[in-house]
């Protein structure tokens, strides 16, 4: 017969039940205690609850997603392809760079139009933000952010102001003034505060109010007066790189797409998540809804673009094809939505035919990788901005930035 | 080469599919039967065999995808400037060249997504071996490379060097073809991985993303316990709503997407053009002082899109002002109602026509209650209070002066809520009367007089003459930034105007 030994380090009072007995070491949420035998036996057992619960419900999660995927499957009696047989085929499209814009000294990784429609501000690596009149190719602003990676930036509604966030996991709003005396910089307001990069911003219908996205895993909505968080919205199971407010009439959901390869469609105002897809067999990269708002396209590392429908609560199209193996970073349809057109990460840009699900054309221009890809507000152009830096003369790198039309 | 595949190598790999995918490719490539044709190639005197010309991938890769030209020499040099591919002569630039430059595929040893980290160690080791066997062999930027190791890890020089000469011994013992051959693919690896200046590094990710953070799974009494069970519950929550939803036939579906393309095509300045021309290709911006939110008398396509939908005629503030117009003369034939008392903030809408005027018609009550409640939901968190009590006196509260019809339910839910006001409070109210208008004063708008004749009375812009002589470019006329307009017309939702 052999006893049960264990070290005992101490003879005294039990942190649960007071009573004097021989106490072992025992962690719970990473703090040391010391529980006497019985105590930590009933620990013991908790924590095993703890981890029944944890493995039925991730069970329960999986039967649920196999339950749904049947019930969607049953309602989908058509394919988008088959329906657009009717459809006449598109002729050849001619787009080419009709402006290059010469100004960011490294990686462009954002930008956004204003709703003038020829506006734009864009955002590197280097932490420059530059506001240009894309039009005449002026620069019209330029902020230097305090760090780098500024991967999200957007335009006001009212065009007189900007939002831009990045490696600081902060999203600030600066005002746009043309003031020589004022420093924008200083006038910079620091609205949200993630706890992980962020990844995506959005202003809502009004100047007031902003839609983040960050690696932290999270989307908030934020009010831009105070920085008072007004919503947050959790259920991404990793961090969340993008995301695009719906153009319904209630104006009151939006979509985002991470890194767990899941598209989530959101409610503003309750927070809850309305309709998750997951298809996708990477990385979410950027997600845009159709013109209608009864649909969403989104681009992935996995090399297609898939199109959602929300109505019918299912993927409807795969845009895709064999040579086409490197990730889509950003995507973005046409007025009519007949075309989306996508940037990848093999320095190309593929048009795609949205109803008939084959590639219109292919764009040459950049010399790395597209990194975001936005159509003007009123449709007549698009703007592409890349990691290009070509040393042309030496010691002055540029980077473009391109308009298509 | 020291070092083995790097700890994360699992999770990386994960995230850069397209290496799997090209390796893909390269395998298919050398497939004896469907892939490219190889040949021997002759140099000097050496004979190396299984090597391919750059012509030679293009014209496979055309078959096998069905694609262009260009696109093929485009995806032939992504290969190479993966390192996938490796030229047999002068290898110091990746990529593709389309003569007789011998092409070989690198070994699998090499390949990116072994993740080896291509530590200093080896590279330093690389540098004294091209150093030892030629003399001035290195490049500007290895020789600078090649220093600042030198000092940096002068400590181990001495097995830097040793390993050198062992390795260039060892490589003596190879027959010429073999050694030539390792050298080539070990230069492509280094070229890769330490990419000379002004060449972009196909290495380079952007910031490190973190594929599991909420679902990781921690040590079983840890502290992301909690985490992972909270998030587990929130998904079979989820997935149990999204069970109970209303789902449509897919058929139903699509076919509004036809219906919405082919709606929507001829305004759609990428497919259809723009009259009088696209501004980015003529360089002329007429195009945008036509549609400008404010412009006087509006396009033809831009009256059409008006009968789209409701929405969109409430969006354009012209087709805005005009369905107030509309709303007003219903009722009394008089001139429409004044805005809501400026306060701070003024309002955000377009300015009213005419001034003051004698009591309005309910139907216009109706578009001034929801444009109220727009700007409490899109408003400041401060200004929240405020505004639903000015909304609430003025349209909802008994014997209200502009007081509009709610049902009883909606009502009742509104007062309710009343009494904690927040942004949200307004939601089904405003639906309400939304729905009113979309589904009662909208259909009439679009039968009435007053649309007819503003469709009627709608620009169609004449097409711009092309110009004789392309290269003479006209001068861009800039536009004044809505960030330097007047404070009350500059937190217009839609924002500045392009007028030249």
């Amino acid at each position: 017969m052999c006893d049960q030994t264990f070290l005992v380090n101490v003879f005294g009072s039990c942190d649960k039940c007071f009573k004097q007995r021989a106490l072992r070491p025992v962690f719970k949420k990473s703090q040391q205690l010391s529980y006497c035998s019985p105590c930590a036996e009933i620990m013991a057992t908790d924590g095993l609850h703890e981890n029944e619960t944890l493995a039925s419900l991730k069970s329960e999660a999986e039967s649920l997603k196999g339950k749904l995927e049947e019930e969607r499957a049953k309602l989908h009696d058509v394919e988008l392809h088959q329906v657009a047989e009717r459809v006449e085929a598109l002729g050849q499209f001619v787009m080419k760079t009709r402006r290059t814009l010469k100004g960011h000294g490294n990686k462009v990784l954002c930008m956004d139009w204003c709703k003038d429609k020829r506006r734009i501000v864009s955002s590197s690596q280097d932490g420059k933000v530059i506001v240009w009149d894309s039009f005449t190719t002026n620069k019209e602003h330029a902020v230097t952010m305090p760090c780098t990676w500024v991967m999200a930036c957007a335009y006001a509604p009212s065009g007189c102001a900007i939002a831009c966030g990045g490696l600081d996991n902060k999203c600030s709003v600066y005002p746009l003034t043309f003031d020589k005396n004022e420093n924008m910089a200083a006038k910079k307001k620091s609205v949200a505060m993630h706890t992980n990069y962020l990844s995506a911003c959005s202003f809502t219908n009004s100047d007031m109010q902003i839609l983040t996205a960050s690696g932290d895993g999270t989307c908030a909505l934020w009010d831009v007066e105070s920085g008072q968080l007004l919503q947050s919205f959790h259920g991404h199971g990793a961090d969340v790189l993008c995301l695009d407010l719906a153009p319904s009439e209630t104006g009151n959901t939006f979509v985002s797409g991470g890194c767990d390869k899941k598209a989530m469609v959101w409610d503003m105002r309750s927070g809850q998540c309305v309709q998750a897809f997951e298809t996708h067999e990477s990385d979410i990269n950027s997600v845009r809804y159709y013109p209608s708002g009864d649909a969403f396209a989104s681009g992935s590392d996995d090399a297609t673009c898939r199109l959602y429908d929300l109505r019918a609560d299912r993927e409807v199209a795969i845009y895709s094809k064999e040579s086409i193996i490197f990730g889509a970073s950003s995507v973005d349809f046409s007025l009519s939505g007949r075309l989306l057109f996508a940037g990848y990460n093999d320095y190309t840009i593929n048009v795609w035919d949205v109803l008939k699900g084959s590639r219109v054309s292919i764009l040459f221009g950049h010399e790395n990788r597209v990194s975001t890809l936005r159509v003007s507000p009123d449709g007549t152009a698009f703007c592409s901005g890349s990691w290009d830096h070509t040393l042309r003369t030496k010691n002055y790198l540029f980077v473009s930035l391109q308009v298509w039309a | 080469m020291a070092a083995g595949p790097a700890s994360h190598g699992g999770l990386r790999r994960a995230q850069r599919p397209h290496l799997s995918k090209m390796e893909r490719m390269v395998v298919s490539m050398q497939d004896p039967d469907q892939g490219v044709k190889m040949r021997s190639q002759r140099l000097l005197i050496t004979v190396i065999p299984h090597a391919v010309t750059g012509n030679d991938i293009m014209e496979w890769l055309i078959h096998k995808y069905c694609i262009t030209e260009e696109e093929a020499l485009h995806l032939g040099t992504l290969l190479v400037r993966h390192g996938y591919l490796y030229p047999l002569r002068d290898p110091c630039h990746l990529e593709l060249r389309l003569d007789e430059t011998p092409y070989r595929f690198q070994t699998p040893y090499f390949w990116m997504s072994t993740l080896w980290p291509a530590a200093e160690l080896d590279y330093a080791i690389y540098l004294a071996k091209k150093n030892i066997r030629k003399r001035g062999g290195l490049f500007d930027h290895e020789k600078e490379h090649y220093d600042q190791l030198h000092r940096k890890i002068s400590h181990t020089w001495d097995l830097v060097v040793m390993q050198a000469r062992e390795q260039l011994w060892a490589a003596k013992q190879r027959r010429k073809g073999d050694r030539l051959v390792i050298a080539c693919q070990e230069q492509t690896y280094w070229l890769v991985n330490r990419p000379p200046p002004g060449v972009p590094s196909v290495l380079e990710q952007g910031p490190e993303r973190n594929s599991c953070t909420a679902g990781r799974v921690q040590m079983p009494t840890g502290p992301f316990q909690t985490k992972t069970v909270d998030f587990y519950r929130r998904e079979v929550e989820c997935l149990r709503k999204a069970l109970g939803r209303a789902r449509v036939k897919s058929s139903v579906c699509l076919e509004a997407y036809l219906k919405f393309s082919s709606q929507r095509g001829p305004h759609d300045p990428i497919m259809s053009g723009c009259l009088p021309s696209n501004p980015w290709v003529t360089d002329n911006d007429t195009y945008w002082a036509m549609n400008a939110p404010s412009a006087a008398v509006p396009t033809r396509l831009r009256v059409e899109q008006w009968a789209f939908s409701f929405r969109e005629l409430l969006e354009d503030p012209v087709g805005r002002a005009h369905f107030m117009d509309f709303l007003s003369k219903e009722f009394s034939g008089e001139k429409p109602p004044p805005r809501l008392p400026a306060r701070a903030p003024p309002p955000r809408f377009p300015p009213a026509w005419g001034g003051p005027d004698p009591v309005p018609g309910p139907p216009a009550e109706n578009l001034s209650f929801w444009e109220a409640c727009e700007e409490l939901r899109h408003g400041g968190q401060a200004q929240v209070p405020a505004l639903v009590d000015a909304v609430y006196q003025q349209f909802l509260a008994p014997g209200a002066a502009r007081w509009v019809n709610i049902d009883s339910r909606t009502m009742e839910r509104t007062l309710v809520g009343l009494g904690r006001p927040h942004r949200h409070v307004l939601d089904d109210a405003q639906l309400h009367i939304y729905m009113l208008m979309k589904k009662d004063s909208y259909p009439r708008f679009l039968k009435s007089d007053l649309y007819k004749d503003l469709l009627a009375e709608a620009v169609v812009p004449p097409k711009t003459k092309r110009r004789v002589f392309p290269f003479m470019r006209k001068p861009r006329h800039s536009s004044p930034s809505p960030a330097l307009l007047p404070a009350s017309a500059s937190r217009e939702p839609s924002g500045g105007d392009g007028e030249a």
